[in-house]
């Protein structure tokens, strides 16, 4: 198995993912710098967290120009497995790869806490190793996280089973006291229409180790050991 | 030639930011201010004299990087 991870000027959870990926899962890794135009395809290719341009513009806007982003488009459209977390899910949906956009917190704070998510589709490489019935417990740590889209995409997501994550109660309830960051329908998480590509706003990466609080995170990669 | 350009959320999008400042007008007495919107502006240096060809060259800007087209909408005028 071979992992690939982007990093943008300021990322900063491109070395959980190194850990994740390399320490835990024990893949052959490799970091991409953002200023490369190719790369040998990985397996799986991360779009790892952080503040890329500093958050200038909008969330993830710049970095979704970098010169990489050729290639990671080329990459997605081939087929190849992405997973975009908090900031890289802000850079797959400017980059047009997922739809919507992630916008300002409903509170206008920013959020770092332990959240629940509820699997919408457990038939992905992604969410196969979730066992039924089982709320994720994950952390979010983002200002941007309040995902919005048009009614008509919206319609389209829910009907294709695109949605991947709600955030939800420990039991699995959706109410609007667990939606931290105001998402419209609770959305945490998407997935492209051929259900290679996932982004979602809370961390996996952070959650693969008893020490972190949960070893939940590492179910998102499971489904890639052969 | 300077072109200024202006980004704001669309209608349909709720601007939290917008939201809480027109909360604190009106908590300042502001009780005459319904809604408010917060936007951006770039002022746009063009290396042309041109002004449809400097206006072409900033629509090009605000549709490929400025602004997003699912949450945003765009103006262009003179700076």
């Amino acid at each position: 198995m071979k992992a690939g991870i982007v990093i943008f000027p300021g990322s900063n959870c491109d070395h959980d993912a190194y850990h994740l990926s390399k320490n835990i899962l024990n893949w052959d890794t490799c970091l991409i710098w953002h200023k490369e135009t190719s790369f040998n395809p990985p397996d799986l290719l991360i779009l790892p967290g952080g503040f890329s341009y500093g958050d200038y513009l909008r969330s993830g806007a710049m970095a979704s120009k970098s010169p990489v982003m050729g290639a990671v488009i080329d990459f997605a459209k081939k087929g190849g497995y992405i997973i975009g977390i908090c900031n890289g899910f802000q850079v797959l949906t400017e980059s047009g790869i997922l739809e919507g956009a992630l916008i300002k917190n409903k509170n206008l704070r920013f959020l770092h806490q332990d959240v629940y998510l509820r699997c919408e589709n457990h038939s992905t490489v992604f969410t196969e190793k979730i066992p039924p019935g089982k709320q994720l417990k994950l952390k979010i740590a983002h200002g941007d996280g309040n995902y919005i889209a048009d009614s008509d995409t919206l319609k389209k997501l829910e009907a294709e089973c695109r949605v991947a994550f709600k955030y939800a109660s420990p039991d699995g309830n959706l109410n609007e006291k667990y939606n931290p960051n105001g998402s419209i329908m609770s959305i945490a998480g998407i997935l492209s229409s051929n259900k290679r590509v996932l982004g979602m706003m809370p961390h996996p990466e952070r959650c693969v180790e008893e020490l972190l609080g949960s070893t939940d995170g590492k179910l998102i990669f499971e489904g890639f050991i052969q | 030639m300077n072109v200024r350009t202006y980004i704001f959320f669309k209608k349909s999008v709720l601007d939290p930011q917008g939201q809480a400042v027109m909360k604190a007008l009106q908590g300042m007495g502001f009780e005459k201010v319904k809604d408010v919107r917060q936007g951006k502006v770039f002022d746009l240096e063009i290396e042309s004299e041109d002004k449809e060809k400097a206006f072409q060259i900033a629509k090009e800007a605000c549709e490929k990087l400025l602004c997003n087209p699912i949450i945003e909408s765009y103006e262009i005028g003179k700076a």
